[in-house]
């Protein structure tokens, strides 16, 4: 469900299958447990084998910004499915630009 | 307009249960041939009143979330969503893009707002201290 990879400063985590608000919570405890620990510079977030996402991935990205904020790092979530991008489109995250 | 199909569902207010009844109803709809994207839109619109039940109505105690759907002979889903939990004091607020009443769980306050603009019409019924029925209504394309 995650696999993360740290280089260069920059913690990645490939996010795989379903982010609903069941699993956001366990993505959320794994996802700061690894920056918690690295602290890392770019927390970056990869969405390309998501396949369902619903506002409780809105509610994670969200959340992952407050934290790299907190540390002093950035956020970055690519390889958006398109399907997925459009609820990214109604929350006002791309004023963040975060998105890629 | 006769109904062509109908379904009931009941399950325990569980957080698990969210990937189920999204699943449980896509896979009701599916004798339609709905395209990829109309069933990801009403998976999506499921999952969020389904989670609204659980984290919202019941406030993430023990419950029961009912779910109804028929399919119409005009190819619309009517998919009630109905839990018994706290209910809401003013529906027309809750509606609002970005308003929540959890923003330290992370909610974004967006469930409403997705609900409709994946479905085509989003109706809402609730009475404080007796629950809350969302019904979603969305026509699959002949």
């Amino acid at each position: 469900m995650l696999q993360t990879d740290y280089h260069d400063n920059v913690l990645t985590a490939y996010i795989d299958g379903e982010i609903d608000h069941d699993a956001a919570a366990r993505l959320r405890t794994s996802i700061d447990g690894a920056a918690q620990s690295l602290k890392p510079r770019l927390l970056c977030l990869d969405f390309g084998s998501v396949r369902f996402m619903d506002s409780s991935g809105v509610g994670l990205v969200m959340g992952r910004y407050r934290q790299m904020k907190l540390i002093g790092g950035r956020l970055r979530v690519v390889n958006i499915p398109d399907h997925i991008y459009r609820i990214f489109a109604m929350s006002g995250l791309e004023g963040l630009g975060v998105l890629r | 307009m006769k109904t062509k199909n109908e379904m009931k569902l009941s399950f325990p207010s569980k957080s698990c249960n969210e990937s189920f009844a999204r699943a449980a109803v896509a896979a009701f709809v599916m004798n339609l041939d709905p395209t990829v994207e109309e069933l990801s839109d009403l998976k999506t619109a499921v999952s969020e009143a389904v989670t609204n039940c659980i984290v919202h109505g019941y406030r993430r105690g023990a419950g029961t979330v009912f779910i109804t759907a028929k399919i119409f002979e005009d190819n619309r889903v009517v998919v009630k969503i109905r839990d018994r939990g706290c209910g809401i004091e003013d529906v027309k607020q809750a509606m609002q893009p970005l308003f929540t009443t959890a923003p330290d769980e992370e909610r974004a306050g967006l469930g409403f707002a997705v609900m409709q603009s994946f479905c085509d019409a989003v109706r809402v019924s609730s009475k404080p201290q007796k629950g809350t029925t969302v019904t979603l209504e969305k026509y699959i394309a002949v």
